[in-house]
C-alpha cells in the first residue's frame, strides 16, 4: 500500500521531526545561487488544483522544481473538470500520465482521500474543504520551531475561524503530536460541537489567553460567516476577537504573531501587527517552499514513502 | 397450484407443515397430507409473514437507470418482501392520480410483490401547496401513505393542514424529519466524526425538532402520524413521551441505522452516505431497544438505489441513500435477534404485521394461519455469508454491508400462493 | 526507518555471529593517526602551502576526518585550514533503490568554495558513486579551482572513473567482503575492520 500526507494526523512524531529537520537543510539550498537538487529528476509531480490558490499552487509549484521534478499543473478552470469531468475520470487520466505525486486542492473535505484510493502515486493534500490542509501546519511548525526552538510545552493560541478552517485542524493535530498545548480562541459558533474531543483547550477569551502564550496564529475570517450569522458584524468581531497593537503588547517579549494568508488586514490583524518583527508572515511564504520540498523529497525521493499513511478504502 | 411447505418453524416456533392452495393458506398443522401439492422441504427454516416496506424508493419514473419497479421488486421478493410502498420522489412526483395509478400498475405487471405507491404531501414536493391527496386516495393505487420524503414538510401550518386533510380517507402523513435552516449543505452527523473529518454537521435536534413539533400537531388534530428512519436516541424519546400522551403516532428504523455508526464515514467512501445520516452507537443502542420495547413500531429499508457515479464521487458531491430491500431481514437478524432484543414472532410484528397496518394493506401483514393470504417467507437463520454488492438482483450496487458478514438467508417468498422465490432463486 | 547516522551503502555495525568470522581490524588508532598526518603532509606538498585549500568532508565519517584533517593541517602549518561538511544524499544515485533517507548537514565555511582547492574526504573509497555525487554537489555549491580527493581507505572496485589524490591506505578487498570504519567521535574507538558482508543489516 503506498503512502499518502492527506492529514496531519498521519505523521507520527518521528515522521514529523523528519520532515521538520530535512527542511532545515533544505531551507540552505535557497540561500545559494543554484537552488535545484537533481533528487527528483525524472519524477512527475501533478498539481492538481480544484480550488484558486495561486499562493499554494506556486509554493509546491516551485518545491517540486527545485527537486527537478517534471511538474505538471492541472487546474480546474478551463479544463475537463469544469466541464463535469468527475474526480474519478481525472484521476484515472493521472494514471495514465504515470504521476509519481499528486498535489491536490479541493473544495471538498476527502477530495485527496477518495484520490489515493485511485491513483497509484502519493498523494499530498493541498488543502481540501473544511478539512486539512497539512503542509500549511507543517511550515508553520518548521516556521515556529526556527524562530523559538524545540516546541515541546510552547503555548500556541490559534484564533479565529476554527469551525471552517483546515488550517487550524491541521495544526491542532501536528502541534499535539510535536508535544505543543494548542488553545482555540474563537466565538462559540465558529467552534466545533465536538471540540471537546480533540487534543487542545478552547476559551472564548483571547485577552485572557494572549499572555500565556508564545505564538499567536490569526486565521482568516471570511465576511460570508457574518452572512449565515456566524457573528454580528465584523466590527464586533474584530473588537472581540482581532489582534491590534494593544493586545500584542499582552504577549510575552519572545512571542511570535502568524497568520496562514491571505490576511484581511484589519480584521483579525491589524497591519502595525501584520507589519511587526514579532510577525512571522513573510517567512512562512519562504518557509512553505522548504516543508513542501522535505515532504515531497520524502515521499517520492526512496524506493518507497519513508513518510504518511496508506488509506484503506 | 397448491404447495405444502414441510416442517417449517412458524414464526421460529414449533415446526409444522404449512398448505398453501391457490392464493391462501388452506392448513397450517404437523403432518399435512400433500395431496398432490408441490413439497417445499423446509426443515430448518422460518416461516415468516410477507414482509412489508413502508419505504421503498424503486426510481420509476424518472431515474430508470437506478432502478425501476421491475428490478426494485425482484428485490424486494429477493429480501423476502411481498409488498413495497414505493416513494413519492421520482420523476415525475407521485403528486397525482395519474403518477400513482401508473406505478401501481407497474408494480401489478411486474408481479414480484405488491406495490403501494406512497402520494407526495405537497405538489412537486415543493412543500408549497398540498398535492391532490384525496384523488390519489381515490385513485386505484387507493394511497393511504403520503409523504415528501427527501424533503421534510417543514412548514408547520401545511404539515397541520395535511395531517387534518388525510382524515378523511384514513391516510398518515409519513414525515422525513429534518428542519432545513439547521442541516443547509449537511453532510454527516455532527459529533466528533463531522468535526474531525471537516464535513458540514447534521445534528441530531434537526430531526428532534421536527419529531416534537409534529407530535404535538398530531395531538392537537387527533391525526395519524407516522415518523420516517428514526436515528437518534432524542428522537426516541420523544416519540416514547407523545405514545404516553396517547398521540397517533407510529415510526420506523432502517436496518442501516440499527447496524452503523458514523465512523464508517471516516474514510470518505460515501457509500455511507446516507439521509439520515449514521449516527453515534449510542444512538444505534437507543433505537434497537425502542424497536424491541415498541416505542419503534417497524423496520422500514428506505431502499435507496444510486447509480455508481452517484457514489464514486467526493462525498459532498455524492448522492444520498443505501439499497436496503435484500440485506434488510439479515441485518435485523443481526441488530435484533443475536442479540436478544427480539424474537422471530417480533420480527414479524416489526416486519410484517405493523407496517402493513400502518400503510393499511390489508391482504398484507396476517398471521400464517388457515385464511391468510399466502403470503410466507421461508427464511435460513443459521446461514452465513459476506454481502456481495455484484450479487444483487437491485440494479444499483450502493449497499454499506458490502464484505460484512451477515446471518441468514432467503430461500423462499410466497406472494399469495405463488413463488417469487425459492431455493433462494428469482422464479 | 532512516539512519541518519549510516552511510547507506555500508552496514550500520559490524555484528559478530556465531560461525561467522569475526571481523579483523587492519588498522588500528595509531595506524589512522599516522595516516591522517601523511595525509596533510601530502596535501601541503601538492597544493604548495595549502594557502588555497578547503576541506569537505563527506557526510557521516568523512567530516570526523575531514575535521581531524583540518586539525592537523594546523599543527604542521600554524594556521587553521577551513573546513566543512557535504551531504550528498539529495545527488546519489541509488535513491530509488531504498526508502527516502534523513539528509545530513552541508556547512561550507564562510569563505565559500568559488576559487578554493576543495579537498573532498572521506572514509572509504569504493564504487566511486559517493565521490561522483559529491562532485556534483559540489558543483551547485560554486566553482572551486581544483577538486581532490582523500580518503582513508581505497578498497578497490571501482565502477566510475574517479581516483583519490591521497590514500591513507590502500586495501584489497573481494566483492563478498566488508569495509568498516570506525571513529571515536561517531563510534566510541577508531579502527578499521575487514570482515565478512551479510552480516549485518
Ligand atoms: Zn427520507
Amino acid at each position: 500500500m503506498n503512502r499518502h500526507l492527506i492529514s496531519a494526523a498521519d505523521l507520527s512524531r518521528d515522521d514529523a521531526l523528519l520532515v521538520l529537520d530535512t527542511a532545515e537543510e533544505l531551507a540552505q539550498i535557497a540561500d545559494r545561487s543554484i537552488k535545484k537538487l537533481p533528487t527528483l529528476r525524472g519524477r512527475t509531480v501533478v498539481n492538481l488544483f480544484f480550488e484558486d490558490s495561486t499562493r499554494t499552487r506556486i509554493s509546491f509549484e516551485a518545491a517540486a522544481k527545485r527537486l527537478s521534478a517534471d511538474v505538471i499543473n492541472f487546474s480546474a478552470k478551463g479544463s475537463s473538470v469544469s466541464k463535469g469531468e468527475s474526480l474519478k475520470d481525472t484521476a484515472l487520466t493521472l494514471e495514465a500520465m504515470g504521476a509519481d505525486g499528486v498535489v491536490i486542492r479541493h473544495g471538498a473535505s476527502g477530495a485527496p482521500h477518495r484520490l489515493a484510493g485511485w491513483v497509484r502515486g502519493s498523494v499530498v493534500n493541498a488543502g481540501d474543504g473544511t478539512h486539512e490542509h497539512p503542509t500549511q501546519a507543517l511550515l508553520d511548525a518548521f516556521t515556529m520551531r526556527r524562530r523559538l526552538g524545540d516546541l515541546e510545552g510552547r503555548k500556541v493560541t490559534i484564533v479565529g475561524d476554527v469551525l471552517h478552517s483546515r488550517v487550524a485542524r491541521s495544526n491542532v493535530l501536528l502541534l499535539h503530536t510535536l508535544g505543543a498545548d494548542v488553545t482555540l480562541v474563537a466565538p462559540p459558533t465558529l467552534v466545533p460541537v465536538a471540540v471537546g474531543t480533540w487534543p487542545c483547550s478552547v476559551s472564548y477569551d483571547l485577552d485572557a489567553v494572549l499572555p500565556k502564550s508564545d505564538v499567536v496564529m490569526m486565521l482568516r475570517v471570511q465576511q460570508e460567516r457574518m452572512n449565515a450569522a456566524y457573528f454580528p458584524s465584523v466590527r464586533e468581531y474584530s473588537r472581540r476577537y482581532g489582534l491590534d497593537g494593544d493586545r500584542m503588547a499582552q504577549l510575552p517579549e519572545h512571542a511570535i504573531v502568524m497568520h496562514p494568508g491571505p490576511m484581511n488586514r484589519g480584521v483579525e490583524i491589524a497591519a502595525e501587527v501584520a507589519d511587526s518583527v514579532r510577525s512571522t508572515i513573510v517567512e512562512q511564504v519562504a518557509n512553505g517552499v522548504s516543508a513542501r520540498m522535505a515532504v515531497l523529497y520524502l515521499l517520492l525521493g526512496g524506493s518507497e514513502p519513508a513518510i504518511g499513511k496508506g488509506v484503506s478504502e | 397450484m397448491s404447495y405444502l411447505i414441510k416442517g417449517a418453524r412458524v414464526l421460529g416456533g414449533e415446526a409444522a407443515d404449512i398448505l398453501v392452495r391457490d392464493e391462501g393458506i388452506a392448513a397450517v398443522g404437523a403432518g399435512l397430507d400433500a395431496g398432490g401439492a408441490e413439497v417445499v422441504e423446509a426443515g430448518g427454516l422460518i416461516a415468516l409473514p410477507g414482509l412489508v416496506d413502508l419505504h421503498t424508493h424503486l426510481r420509476e419514473p424518472g431515474r430508470e437507470d437506478a432502478e425501476t419497479v421491475g428490478s426494485g421488486t425482484r428485490s424486494a421478493a429477493m429480501g423476502g418482501f411481498t409488498a413495497v410502498h414505493a416513494m413519492a420522489n421520482t420523476d415525475p412526483v407521485a403528486d397525482t392520480a395519474g403518477v400513482v395509478e401508473q406505478v401501481w400498475r407497474l408494480g401489478r405487471e411486474a408481479g414480484y410483490c405488491d406495490v403501494q405507491p406512497v402520494g407526495a404531501v405537497t405538489r412537486g414536493i415543493a412543500g408549497e401547496q398540498l398535492a391532490e391527496l384525496g384523488a390519489m386516495a381515490d385513485s386505484a393505487a387507493r394511497v393511504r401513505v403520503f409523504s415528501d420524503d427527501g424533503h421534510c414538510v417543514s412548514d408547520a401550518v401545511i404539515m397541520r393542514r395535511a395531517l387534518e386533510y388525510v382524515k378523511a380517507f384514513d391516510g398518515v402523513v409519513a414525515q422525513h424529519a429534518q428542519e432545513p435552516r439547521l442541516t443547509e449543505g449537511a453532510q454527516m452527523n455532527e459529533g466528533e466524526m463531522s468535526a474531525a473529518l471537516g464535513l458540514r454537521g447534521w445534528p441530531a435536534v434537526a430531526e428532534e425538532a421536527i419529531i416534537a413539533r409534529d407530535v404535538l400537531l398530531a395531538q392537537h388534530v387527533g391525526s395519524r402520524l407516522h415518523v420516517c428512519h428514526v436515528s437518534t436516541a432524542g428522537s426516541v424519546e420523544i416519540i416514547r413521551w407523545a405514545k404516553s400522551k396517547g398521540c397517533p403516532v407510529t415510526a420506523e428504523v432502517t436496518p442501516h441505522h440499527l447496524l452503523l455508526t458514523d465512523d464508517r464515514c471516516g474514510g470518505y467512501d460515501p457509500i455511507f452516505k446516507v439521509n439520515p445520516p449514521l449516527r453515534t452507537g449510542d444512538d444505534v443502542a437507543a433505537l434497537r431497544h425502542a424497536l424491541a420495547d415498541g416505542t419503534i413500531d417497524c423496520v422500514a429499508t428506505d431502499h435507496a438505489p444510486h447509480p455508481v457515479e452517484a457514489k464514486e464521487t467526493e462525498w459532498a458531491e455524492a448522492a444520498m441513500g443505501m439499497i436496503g430491500l435484500e440485506t434488510a431481514l439479515p441485518v435485523v437478524q443481526e441488530a435484533m435477534v443475536e442479540t436478544g432484543l427480539l424474537d422471530w414472532a417480533g420480527v414479524a410484528d416489526r416486519m410484517s404485521y405493523k407496517p402493513a397496518r400502518i400503510g393499511r394493506l390489508s391482504g398484507q401483514g396476517r398471521p400464517l394461519e388457515a385464511g391468510s393470504p399466502a403470503n410466507i417467507t421461508l427464511y435460513d437463520p443459521s446461514a452465513r455469508r459476506a454481502v456481495d454488492p455484484s450479487a444483487m438482483t437491485s440494479k444499483s450496487r450502493n449497499t454499506p454491508f458490502a464484505g460484512l458478514e451477515l446471518p441468514g438467508r432467503v430461500v423462499a417468498t410466497f406472494l399469495r400462493g405463488r413463488p417469487t422465490v425459492l431455493e433462494g432463486k428469482l422464479q | 526507518m532512516v539512519n541518519a547516522a549510516s552511510r547507506p551503502d555500508e552496514p550500520v555495525e559490524v555484528r559478530v555471529a556465531d560461525g561467522d568470522p569475526r571481523p579483523k581490524a587492519v588498522l588500528e588508532g595509531p595506524d589512522i593517526r599516522r595516516a591522517l598526518t601523511r595525509i596533510a603532509h601530502e596535501i601541503l606538498e601538492r597544493t604548495k602551502g595549502g594557502h588555497d585549500v578547503l576541506l569537505l568532508g563527506i557526510q557521516t565519517r568523512g567530516v570526523t576526518l575531514a575535521e581531524r584533517l583540518a586539525g592537523a593541517l594546523r599543527e604542521v602549518e600554524g594556521r587553521p585550514v577551513p573546513w566543512g561538511s557535504l551531504d550528498v544524499t539529495m545527488y546519489r544515485d541509488d535513491l530509488r533503490l531504498r526508502p527516502a533517507r534523513a539528509l545530513g548537514r552541508t556547512e561550507v565555511p564562510p569563505e565559500g568554495v568559488d576559487d578554493r582547492v576543495v579537498v573532498l574526504v572521506d572514509d572509504v573509497l569504493f564504487s566511486g558513486r559517493t565521490v561522483r555525487a559529491a562532485l556534483d554537489a559540489l558543483n551547485d555549491l560554486g566553482r572551486p579551482r581544483a577538486v581532490q580527493l582523500a580518503v582513508l581507505v581505497d578498497r578497490g572496485h571501482r565502477e566510475l572513473p574517479i581516483r583519490a589524490d591521497y590514500v591513507g591506505k590502500n586495501l584489497p578487498t573481494s566483492m563478498r567482503e566488508n569495509v568498516k570504519v570506525l571513529l571515536a567521535e561517531n563510534d566510541g574507538r577508531d579502527a578499521v575492520l575487514l570482515g565478512p558482508t551479510g552480516g549485518a543489516k
